[in-house]
C-alpha cells in the first residue's frame, strides 16, 4: 500500500516535461492516470526517484479529426474516449472497447497514452491500436517520430519507445464508412484484464472480404498481429470454412503464459473463440 | 525522505491546506490529515471502490491519487453530502431501501452515485450496474444498492418516492 518515497514534479508544458526526463533520466518515470504505475508502486515492484506528472499538460488532451485521421492526445482518459460524440460515429471499436476497460472510476483516470506505453499485455488498447491500424507520435530530445502500432510491441512492458520519449499523441485513419468491427473479451469479471480477447476492423466487398485487421490480446508476451489469419481472408467470403480456417491460424500465433486465468490450451482455445466472435459481429455489422 | 510540500484543496466546501511528502495517497490525507474517515480502505489493487470521492467532477479512487495531484482540486466525499442536517437523496435512499449493511463500502458507494446520477439523471438498472461496477460490496448483493439509487435517481427528478421494502411499506399504510 505506501510507496516508496519519491520527489514529485508536476510541469506545465511539453517542453518542460521532456527538459525533466532528460534531467532524471533513469531515475525518473512519467505518472500520467496512474492506474497502472501507483499500484505498482505501492507494491513495491516499482520505485522510481522521481515522478513527472503529465496532468497539467493541456497540449495531451482532446479527440479530433484531422483530414482522414483522428488525433487523440495521449492524456485523454478512458472515459472521454466513451463519451466523445466523434469516436461514437467515427470509431465506435475504441468506444465498445474503452467500455470492456476495468471501471468507472479507473476510466476517470487512466489515460490511452499510459494504456498504449505501459504495455502489459493484459491491457486492451494494444490489439485496438493494432486493428486499427494507428500509429504513436513520440516525442524526445531530438524531435518527434510517428511510429505505426504494429511492431511497437516488442514485449511484456517493452515498446519501442525510448526512455527519453513521451508519446503524446495517438493517431488512427478514420474507418471507413460501413468497416465492421467487434472487440470480443473474455474476462472473469468486470474490471479484469482479458483471459483472451480479439479487435477485428473488417470491411466487404459484396460476399467477399476486402480487408480485415485481428489483433489478440492476453495471449502472448505483447499484443498479436493475426497476420496469417487476415492473409486467409482476404479476397475470401466469411463462410464457414473460412471462419474455421482463420480460427485456426489465429490460434496457431497464441503463446499465452499460465496463470490463474486458465493455463495455455484454454487461453489458446478462448483466443480462437474471440476471433470467431469478433469476426462474426464484424460481419454482421459492416456495410455489403 | 523526500521534502515535503503544502498541498491545498477544496474539501466539502471549505479550503484545506495539508503538508505532505509526495508519496501520500490522498485517502491516507483525508482520513488522517483532515480527518473526514468516511472513505475507507478496503484493498491494495484499487478494485474496491471503498476509498471513492469525488474530484473535480469526477468519481476517483483516493487509494490511486497523490495527495499532490490534487493541489487546487474541489473534493467532496461522503461527509458533504447532506446539506444543512438533511440527507442527501441518495442516503435516504440508501437508508430506505436498505442498501447497507456493514456501512464500509456506503461511504464510497454514495459518492460514485453521487457522480452517476449527475451524468445521468434516470439511469436503467443495467446502467447502474455497469457504472457502479468499479464498487464492491460484502454484505447487500446490490440489488438494494439499485433500488436504492433508484429511489434517489426519483427523489432528484421531483418524483415521489417511497420504499420498495415490504414491511416498511406495510408500516406505513397503516
Amino acid at each position: 500500500m505506501i510507496p516508496r518515497p519519491f520527489e514529485y514534479h508536476a510541469p506545465t508544458s511539453l517542453p518542460e516535461a521532456l527538459s525533466l526526463l532528460d534531467q532524471y533520466g533513469d531515475g525518473a518515470k512519467l505518472l500520467a492516470g496512474g492506474h497502472s504505475l501507483l499500484p505498482m508502486m505501492k507494491l513495491r515492484f516499482a520505485a522510481p526517484d522521481h515522478l513527472i506528472d503529465l496532468g497539467r499538460l493541456a497540449e495531451l488532451k482532446g479527440i479530433r479529426e484531422a483530414g482522414d485521421e483522428i488525433r487523440i492526445g495521449a492524456m485523454t482518459t478512458e472515459n472521454e474516449l466513451i463519451w466523445s460524440p466523434l469516436l461514437q460515429r467515427a470509431c465506435p471499436l475504441l468506444v465498445e472497447g474503452a467500455r470492456l476497460i476495468s471501471d468507472p472510476q479507473v476510466r476517470y483516470r487512466g489515460t490511452l497514452g499510459g494504456d498504449i506505453s505501459h504495455a502489459d499485455p493484459g491491457n486492451d488498447h494494444p490489439a485496438l491500436m493494432i486493428a486499427l491500424d494507428a500509429s504513436f507520435v513520440l516525442v524526445g530530445p531530438h524531435g518527434e517520430r510517428v511510429v505505426p502500432a504494429d511492431g511497437f510491441f516488442i514485449g511484456t512492458y517493452a515498446t519501442q519507445m525510448a526512455p527519453s520519449e513521451i508519446l503524446t499523441e495517438i493517431r488512427i485513419p478514420t474507418p471507413a464508412p460501413g468497416a465492421g468491427y467487434c472487440y470480443a473479451k473474455l474476462k472473469r469479471k468486470t474490471g479484469d484484464f482479458a483471459t483472451a480477447a480479439c479487435a477485428v476492423v473488417l470491411t466487404m466487398q459484396a460476399d467477399t472480404v476486402r480487408d480485415v485487421r485481428i489483433a489478440l490480446t492476453n495471449v502472448a508476451q505483447a499484443a498479436l498481429r493475426a497476420t496469417d489469419a487476415e492473409a486467409a481472408l482476404r479476397g475470401a467470403p466469411l463462410d464457414a470454412a473460412h471462419l474455421d480456417d482463420a480460427v485456426r491460424r489465429a490460434m496457431a500465433v497464441c503463446d499465452p503464459v499460465e496463470d490463474l486465468r486458465g493455463d495455455v490450451e484454454y487461453k489458446t482455445a478462448m483466443a480462437g473463440e474471440m476471433t470467431r466472435r469478433a469476426l462474426t459481429t464484424a460481419l454482421a455489422r459492416a456495410a455489403h | 525522505m523526500s521534502k515535503k510540500v503544502m498541498v491545498s484543496f477544496t474539501l466539502n466546501g471549505a479550503s484545506a491546506d495539508v503538508v505532505v511528502e509526495p508519496r501520500e495517497l490522498l485517502i491516507h490525507t483525508l482520513r488522517e490529515k483532515c480527518l473526514h474517515t468516511g472513505p475507507h480502505i478496503g484493498c491494495e489493487t484499487s478494485h474496491c471502490g471503498a476509498c471513492t470521492v469525488d474530484l473535480n467532477g469526477a468519481s476517483v479512487k483516493s487509494c490511486t491519487v497523490l495527495t499532490v495531484q490534487a493541489e487546487g482540486a474541489t473534493l467532496v466525499t461522503v461527509e458533504g453530502l447532506a446539506n444543512g442536517g438533511e440527507l442527501h437523496a441518495l442516503q435516504e435512499g440508501f437508508m430506505q431501501e436498505h442498501g447497507l449493511q456493514c456501512g464500509f463500502c456506503t461511504p464510497g458507494m454514495l459518492t460514485r452515485a453521487y457522480r452517476l446520477l449527475q451524468e445521468n439523471p434516470d439511469p436503467s438498472e443495467e446502467e447502474i450496474r455497469y457504472w457502479m461496477a468499479g464498487n464492491l460490496c460484502r454484505c447487500t448483493g446490490y440489488q438494494n444498492i439499485v433500488k436504492a439509487v433508484q429511489y434517489a435517481a426519483r427523489k432528484l427528478r421531483g418524483e415521489a418516492v417511497e420504499t420498495s421494502h415490504p414491511l416498511i411499506a406495510e408500516t406505513a399504510s397503516h
